[in-house]
């Protein structure tokens, strides 16, 4: 909008032609560092994967080596329950986190979001846990989650789990465990970033909507839903990606055990390609997970008419 | 939109705009300040426990003595921060931490900014190309490229070098920087920098008398992210670094973590030292965070 009359507009101040840089190349010199490191460090390593996920490569058996054709694909489609049981649990992980980190994210900002006594600390504190690393998240969880020095024996007092299990260690309490200590971390991320947006939703509407006798229901419906439209869909879609990339949580909290009940589809392919050094397969799965990445990206953008109008 | 004349103004005022109107008096504002304080309380406080619990559980660890049951950290003791910090080289840990932690940030920002600013103030060609690159570089997964990435790193001699984590950790920031960076800058009116040119000022002198100011808390922002996502991150130091002195923190606390005796002592003291630096810059740019959110990111 604005800038692209002013870009129309320049009619060169002669100032500038005293750089070496001409406004005509500017653009390009300026852009030039952030494109070649990314050129460099993220499109060659894709297009290396690209390439490796058709190749047998596996340096510890050079004799296998070569050209595979798309037998890698075949393989993880056809002959490897272990890559539909990661991608089962990738896709229950980041629905249930990202789900219950936008409700609570999203009920935690509108309660931070009024006027009370103490709000700036309630703000800071309720907040800072999205500053903790992954690997910080699973050592307290550890600790809290252990069966004689967490919090485990207390919550059996009152009735909640029983003695002496590490909820890390038991299949049936892993999950339920592992996604409650990633909240921990990930509530505060959707709560600042829909604070962000609320802050900038005008007084006067709801000043307006009062003086129509809507019900603050009404008004959450009408006025604060629709505004928080786009900073909501910019905000799963992030953190989708987020926790299904990510594995430095669970890398460290449950190592994907137990049993593999943990283990994503990206943790897979770390598994594949650092401890078993088969290169070609996990460059396959790594492909196989970017496209269902981009595809759902696309279709989540897509379906939320995200930015219409807007450029 | 309709909020177009409160985010223009947003990066030149620190204070949150819902700060403003709070206090106009004779306003209507009877709706919010009549709801009952346990609306916000009690929530807030439940939401409070499941925040607080598990830092006080790691401080309670790292405070009181090995063998010691009580709920209170108390007599308390520093046996197991000396511990880590010297047996277990989380002194050295810290040291390359910080190396990286803010070469990282100065990379991002510097090199942000300048795309940033092409990215808002310029249509050049293949500008389109260049914004749906930097959108699907967030669906490429750090952790899948790890491979190519250690390759790229070892024909550079780099492997073992604190330089690597570096690039990788800039290379990783830099689409969301780069977005968030050209989002601020366009929230900057284009005039102020044509009013500098007429009086006289080069493209860089204006952008840095008059814009750079003003982006000020947009890039503390960007570059408190920077810090704490490379100060937090883990794969890349754990799998290009291999050299015990070479080590971060975060690798520090897994090697602690999958010992085969875990010595929940040292594993506490450690998680706090690894916490310290981020709740400080936390507790520094707080304020400025939501401001410079608002600003940049969300209106995308």
């Amino acid at each position: 909008m604005a800038q692209a009359a002013a870009v129309a507009k320049q009619p060169a101040p002669p100032r500038w032609r005293r750089g070496s840089a001409t406004p005509r190349r500017l653009p390009y010199l300026l852009i030039a560092p952030a494109g070649l490191l990314m050129l460099g460090f993220i499109a060659y390593p894709v297009i290396s994967v690209f390439y490796y996920s058709l190749q047998n490569y596996n340096p510890t058996k050079p004799w296998r080596n070569g050209f595979a054709g798309f037998d890698n694909f075949a393989h993880a489609f056809t002959a490897d329950p272990q890559f539909w049981d990661t991608l089962t649990f990738s896709a229950k992980w980041v629905v249930v986190e990202v789900g219950l980190q936008l409700l609570l994210g999203l009920a935690l900002a509108l309660i931070v979001n009024q006027t009370f006594v103490g709000r700036a600390a309630g703000r800071a504190l309720v907040f800072s846990p999205w500053a903790v690393s992954g690997v910080l998240t699973s050592a307290i969880w550890v600790l809290l989650y252990n069966s004689q020095t967490g919090i485990t024996p207390y919550l059996a007092d009152a009735g909640i789990g029983q003695y002496g299990t590490s909820w890390l260690s038991d299949t049936s309490t892993v999950f339920p465990a592992a996604v409650v200590a990633d909240l921990w971390r990930g509530v505060p991320f959707f709560a600042i970033l829909i604070l962000a947006d609320l802050q900038s939703v005008s007084k006067d509407l709801y000043e307006a909507a009062e003086v129509d006798g809507a019900s603050r229901l009404r008004q959450f419906l009408h006025i604060t839903l629709p505004h928080l439209k786009d900073a909501i869909v910019l905000s799963t879609l992030l953190r989708a990606v987020w926790e299904f990339n990510n594995v430095d949580l669970l890398y460290t909290l449950t190592g994907g055990g137990p049993a593999g009940e943990t283990t994503t589809l990206p943790l897979y392919i770390a598994n594949t390609s650092v401890d078993a050094h088969n290169f070609g397969y996990a460059s396959a799965l790594t492909t196989v997970a970017f496209v269902i990445l981009l595809f759902c990206s696309i279709v989540h953008l897509r379906l939320s008419k995200f930015g219409g109008g807007d450029k | 939109m309709i909020t177009e004349d409160v985010t223009v103004s947003a990066p030149a005022a620190p204070a949150p705009a819902a700060e403003r109107p709070r206090r106009r008096p004779g306003a209507k504002r009877r709706a919010w300040d009549e709801v009952p304080r346990w609306h916000i309380y009690l929530p807030l406080g439940v939401y409070l426990l499941f925040t607080l619990i598990p830092f006080y559980w790691i401080l309670l660890f790292a405070l009181r003595p090995a063998g010691s049951t009580s709920l209170v950290p108390w007599p308390m003791t520093f046996e197991h921060f000396d511990k880590v910090w010297t047996e277990r080289s989380f002194g050295t840990y810290f040291q390359n931490s910080v190396l990286i932690a803010v070469a990282t940030l100065v990379m991002t920002t510097v090199v942000a900014l300048a795309g940033g600013y092409a990215l808002a103030r310029f249509d050049f060609r293949s500008k389109r190309g260049f914004m749906l690159a930097l959108l699907c570089s967030q669906f490429v997964p750090g952790a899948l490229l790890l491979v190519p990435l250690f390759q790229i790193f070892a024909r550079l001699r780099m492997i073992n070098s604190l330089g690597s984590v570096v690039i990788a950790e800039t290379v990783f920031q830099l689409p969301l920087s780069m977005i968030l960076i050209s989002g601020f800058i366009r929230n900057v009116p284009y005039s102020l920098e044509e009013a500098a040119w007429v009086d006289g000022c080069g493209r860089f002198t204006s952008f840095r008398i008059v814009v750079l100011p003003l982006l000020r808390p947009g890039l503390i922002a960007v570059g408190s992210f920077a810090f704490v996502h490379a100060w937090n991150h883990f794969l890349f130091a754990l799998m290009f670094l291999s050299d015990q002195g070479k080590q971060t923190i975060p690798v520090g606390l897994n090697t602690l973590m999958s010992a085969d005796s875990v010595d929940l002592g040292a594993l506490a003291a450690g998680g706090i030292i690894a916490a310290i630096p981020v709740v400080v810059v936390f507790a520094f740019i707080q304020k400025w965070l939501i401001t410079g959110f608002s600003a940049g990111a969300v209106k995308g």
